[in-house]
């Protein structure tokens, strides 16, 4: 079976009732100061390392095989968001992309084809075109990406140009030191004035959680990135080691669970980084499965956020469809 | 809500065990015929027979004595402490190197799900071995004073909740302090045991110096009241216990005991809630509840009851509940139909006397043993299924508002075993260990076991301790 | 010589802090070696049993709960005290035992002595019977000596103040607190400590001495509910299995009569303290 994306709800989604910088109910006022917001992000249960992740490496050990591995495959490529972030990337190197994205396995027609294309703003274009009459859409990494490290208008040009670009999606990184600085309100800020530039576009918000070291600080960022109205929270920039981990993205599955009873917005998630087998990947949709659940096994509510990931999917798609083991011959190189 | 994520089977394959349809007792280094009845062993979630055992007799008995005795006299007592060592070393390498069958073994004999069998019973059997196999040569050092001496034969007894632990707990420390052993291993889980003497016979283990007599009550009885058992040790229910204890009264027999439970789990308000859940459902549902140091009464602080309960009643409906040689099981069968009908009755009498019962929609198989997770709010102290040892997935839920009120709830119990507390506050953690009245106090996690961290229990649930320096001194005679 | 009358003792009970008649009413005759009259002791009942049993569970927790260093100063404060009754504790062993002044002496010696190694055994039990366990994961693990709680003590029958030293003070050094029943016909250096103890700094309860018959008491103690060890030093050999057997029926820890009384004056090492003494083992995850 594939998914189809359906655009509805990621548009739903990214519409808020109130006004921007306002958080939703019953949390609208915890931003009215830094001290409230500081109280508030601090009063969050903490997260016992430990616990965290045996509960991940017991999920880990879940066994998936036969009809499931196949159902969980063919969902895990709808989920990749097929991803270049190279300084040499180039038109054809995107093109090339796109085309993979939107049929991963030539030879085979029912294999489906991927969430989103990944690239750098300025051949956000060059990904559209290229993806022109299909579901896939364009995300552009923004904001100074992968540091962050600009001033804020700069950061929202970058946005703005990205969208122009014909990014439907925008995926911005945190100000990772003035969060490590206590300074969550503007690092809130940030986040309000990106989901503001991004107009319909819709915006992933990355933790960098490798920089953000505890679980502590991964499941506050989390909700910060949600109450400032960010529509998927995503764990990496993948420049930084380490990128996603099982546990991250366990801290962050509770996280957009809790929110979603809490607020009844529902909010997606996007691991990125360091994901590059379809054991890895199976292990997040299991993940997924028994933390999340279910609502969020759709490509509107995960990705995976890889490269070398889908190759690797297909692989194993060929395996369990010709009943023998294939090899790298059998599937493109980007 | 049924998941679009179907887990299709992954069983572990049964054929890399082979079960005799019969087996004999092992004395004095062979296999051979009792001469009692039999008894047959029964899969529990399938309620297939799986093979006959021996049901070993008074005169078994006797013989399996004898022939620890002489083991111990004219083998295993002189042995160089380094060579006993090196047997232990060997055991542990055996029970690794054949860890796959003994965990599907354990599996079908006892109903627990592979991935328990498999990670976590053989591995810490193996572990036992291990630790106690390097204490053989350095009993100098073991706070005893020097040379402390092995006090003989010991007749060991062992529950069915975790055949082959239960086992390494009791075989690994006497044989290490060099003692020899007679062990009964319970009724309803004979067969990892009967394995293990393969394992000993592999390992070229003297004869006689470990002896597996199968058989029940009476076999254990005999077994106890050896008069030539130099000491006993048992794991099982208070109530054996107290029968051994009065049993030995009046011997110069030495004696432990490892009992009941009734665990307090405390979770205090600013605990890690998700992890805190974890450690309930853990607490709780590991081993189907059958555990004696199980967090069967969870006390949680009541600003965070409602919280805590939804997110526990939703952590439970993800629990995976049959076939125990699925990969994928997290809840097996229970082990026999007399534990069902206990854990009913007491599920019945927790509804009639007041408590809401809850229990997550799922499908039971259709034969074998079974009991979903069960979660009883609205409990009081006085209920019985908050005093009773259940020994089955259900969780009593009670609360409290300060500290005090939590160590006062907690340690009302005639038990003593294990505890749990879970606050990130450090110097709480600290005071509430402290007060807590258990043998065992797992705070921020729960039934976490190690072989260099001795485990027993205070007031009714038993003495002694097995498990680290302090399991030792169970062993030896010195200045103690 | 002098003409003046002696003013003779009273002995009573000790118990909960005070020195209580026994609720019966009751009294023994108590000779010397000899035969010779030397008192009317309380003769204890089971109510003063279960009234001593309540004292010593109430001051359980605060004695199990003061630090190691302040037990120790306690219990050697006793032995100072004793130091100062030497001569009275001296008259009492040499009538009871019908020792000579010398052995007598010699014997009271030993006892303070015995006393004083207890009271330095208080800070001492955590670090040698203790561990830090090297768990396989990452967790903290480690495991103190704590005391079993209520003790019931059957003292010996022979040697009246070393036997008693011998049993008493490894209960308390370990943490516990006391029901002791002292020898039924040596029972008047009991008492002496009691006053002993009520004039140091040991807090009401947490030692209780009664004087009478171990074989009416012991019966009553040893199905105590709420007794969580028993010693059977001094218990009369008919009795001992008896009382073992109604023990197992809470599970408490026995110490079991020896099939003599030993010789108190060698070294006990942990043999006293070590069955009065739980294990508790604390895991906690390592982690940031």
């Amino acid at each position: 079976m594939t998914h189809v994306l359906d655009p509805n709800a990621l548009d739903g989604a990214g519409s808020q009732d109130t006004a921007p910088g306002t958080p939703p109910e019953p949390f609208a006022d915890v931003t009215r100061s830094g001290d409230a917001f500081r109280a508030f992000l601090h009063g969050l249960p903490g997260v016992d390392q430990v616990g965290a992740e045996i509960r991940a490496k017991v999920l880990g050990t879940r066994s998936i095989k036969t009809t499931a591995k196949a159902w969980a495959i063919d969902t895990a490529i709808s989920m990749v968001d097929l991803t270049t972030l190279e300084g040499a990337d180039t038109p054809g190197k995107v093109r090339s992309l796109a085309a993979k994205a939107r049929r991963p396995d030539p030879e085979d027609l029912t294999c489906p084809s991927v969430a989103a294309v990944c690239v750098y703003g300025d051949l956000a274009d060059v990904a559209k075109r290229a993806l022109e009459g299909t579901d896939v859409r364009v995300a552009a990494v923004a904001t100074a990406f992968p540091s962050g490290r600009a001033s804020r208008a700069v950061k929202l040009a970058d946005v703005r140009d990205a969208v122009a670009n014909g990014a439907d999606e925008i995926d911005m990184v945190i100000d990772r030191g003035a969060f490590l600085a206590g300074r969550y309100l503007d690092v809130f800020d940030e986040i309000v004035a990106v989901k503001e530039a991004c107009g319909p576009a819709h915006l992933k918000v990355i933790l960098e959680t490798g920089e953000l070291v505890t679980y502590d600080n991964v499941r506050r960022a989390s909700w910060l990135a949600m109450l400032a109205g960010g529509d998927f929270i995503k764990t990496s920039t993948g420049k930084i080691s380490p990128a996603s981990t099982l546990p991250v993205c366990l801290v962050m599955l509770e996280a957009v669970r809790d929110f979603r009873a809490a607020t009844g917005r529902q909010v997606g998630l996007k691991p990125a980084g360091g994901i590059r087998t379809t054991k890895d990947a199976i292990k997040h949709l299991v993940l997924v499965n028994e933390t999340a659940g279910a609502d969020w096994l759709s490509p509107d509510w995960f990705r995976l956020g890889a490269s070398s990931l889908l190759n690797d999917l297909l692989l194993q798609r060929q395996k369990l469809r010709t009943g023998h083991y294939s090899g790298p011959d059998h599937v493109s190189v980007d | 809500m049924t998941s679009l994520f179907e887990y299709a089977p992954a069983p572990e394959s049964r054929s890399i065990v082979d079960v005799r349809p019969s087996y004999g007792l092992f004395v004095d280094g062979e296999f051979t015929d009792g001469t009692g009845s039999t008894m047959k062993t029964v899969n529990p979630a399938t309620e297939e027979v799986l093979s006959e055992v021996a049901v070993g007799s008074g005169e078994d008995v006797d013989r399996a004595v004898r022939a620890a005795r002489r083991a111990f006299t004219r083998v295993w007592g002189p042995m160089r402490p380094a060579d006993r060592g090196k047997y232990l070393f060997r055991i542990a390498r055996l029970l690794q190197e054949r860890a796959r069958e003994f965990a599907v073994l354990e599996s079908l004999d006892n109903g627990k799900p592979i991935r328990e069998s498999r990670d976590f019973d053989v591995p810490q059997a193996a572990a036992h071995f291990f630790h106690h196999a390097g204490w053989a040569d350095k009993l100098d050092h073991a706070g005893l004073g020097p040379a402390p001496r092995p006090l003989g034969v010991a007749g060991q007894v062992i529950p069915w909740n975790f055949p082959m632990l239960m086992l390494a707990w009791k075989i690994a420390p006497a044989l290490a302090t060099g003692n020899t052993v007679v062990l009964k291993p319970a009724e309803t889980t004979p067969l990892t045991a009967l394995l293990f003497a393969e394992v000993c016979q592999q390992a070229d283990l003297p004869p006689g110096v470990v002896n597996i007599v199968t058989g029940a009550g009476d076999t254990g009885r005999s077994l106890v009241a050896h008069p030539d058992v130099d000491k006993v040790a048992f794991t099982g229910s208070t109530e054996v216990g107290r029968e051994i204890a009065r049993s030995v009264a009046g011997t110069q027999k030495r004696l432990t005991l490892e009992l009941g439970g009734k665990a307090a789990n405390i979770v205090f308000d600013d605990a890690p809630i998700d992890q805190a859940v974890e450690g309930i459902v853990r607490g709780i549902f590991f081993n189907q509840g059958h555990v004696c140091c199980a967090g069967s009464r969870l006390l949680v602080q009541e600003s965070v009851h409602d919280e805590v309960l939804a997110s526990l009643q939703r952590r439970i409906g993800t629990l995976r509940i049959g076939d125990p040689l699925d990969k994928n099981t997290d809840i097996g069968a229970i082990n026999s139909a007399e534990q069902l009908v206990r854990i009913r009755e007491l599920s019945e009498i927790g509804e009639a006397e007041g408590a809401q019962r809850w229990q997550p929609e799922c499908t039971l198989p259709d034969r074998g043993y079974w009991f979903p997770p069960t979660v009883f709010t609205d409990v009081s102290a006085a209920h019985r299924i908050a005093r009773d040892e259940v020994f089955g997935p259900v969780l009593s839920v009670l609360t409290f508002r300060t500290p005090d009120e939590a160590v006062a709830k907690a340690n009302n119990t005639t038990y003593g075993l294990s505890a749990g507390v879970w606050t990130e506050k450090g110097s709480r953690i600290l005071a509430i260990t402290d007060r807590l009245r258990a043998g065992v106090v797992w705070a921020n996690t729960f039934n976490e076991f190690d072989p260099t961290s001795p485990f027993g229990g205070y007031k009714q649930s038993g003495y002694g301790r097995e498990g680290g320096r302090q399991g030792l001194a169970a062993y030896l005679q010195g200045d103690h | 010589m002098s003409d003046r009358l002696a003013v003779r003792k009273t002995y009573k009970l000790y118990l909960g802090g005070a020195f209580p008649r026994s609720e019966s009413g009751r009294t023994y005759e108590v000779t010397d070696a000899r035969g010779h009259f030397l008192a009317n002791a309380a003769r204890a009942s089971r109510k003063d049993a279960r009234d001593a049993v309540v004292a010593a569970r109430g001051a359980f927790a605060m004695w199990s709960g003061a630090t190691a260093y302040n037990r120790g100063q306690v219990l050697y404060r006793v032995a100072e005290v004793m130091e100062g009754r030497a001569a009275q504790f001296a008259e009492e062993v040499a009538a009871g035992e019908g020792l000579s002044a010398g052995k007598a002496r010699a014997s009271v010696d030993a006892a303070i002595d015995r006393w004083v190694w207890y009271a330095g055994w208080t800070d001492k039990l955590a670090g040698v019977l203790g561990s830090s366990n090297p768990v396989a994961g990452p967790y903290f693990g480690f495991s103190v000596p704590e005391p079993t709680g209520v003790v019931a003590v059957l003292a010996p029958q022979r040697s009246s103040l070393l036997g008693l030293v011998s049993v008493v003070a490894p209960v308390l050094a370990a943490g516990n607190t006391a029901v002791v029943v002292s020898s039924l016909e040596r029972p008047l250096p009991a008492i002496t400590l009691g006053e002993v103890l009520a004039t140091s700094d040991v807090p009401g309860g947490v030692a209780n001495l009664l004087t009478g018959d171990a074989a009416e008491l012991a019966p009553w103690l040893a199905e105590h509910a709420d007794v969580d060890g028993i010693d059977l030093a001094g218990a009369p050999t008919p009795l001992a299995m008896e009382l073992e057997r109604s023990a197992a029926g809470t599970i408490k820890r026995v110490l079991r009569t020896p099939a003599e009384e030993p010789d108190w004056t060698a070294d006990p090492g942990l043999s006293r303290m070590r069955p009065f003494l739980e294990t508790k083992s604390v895991w906690h995850p390592i982690g940031v």
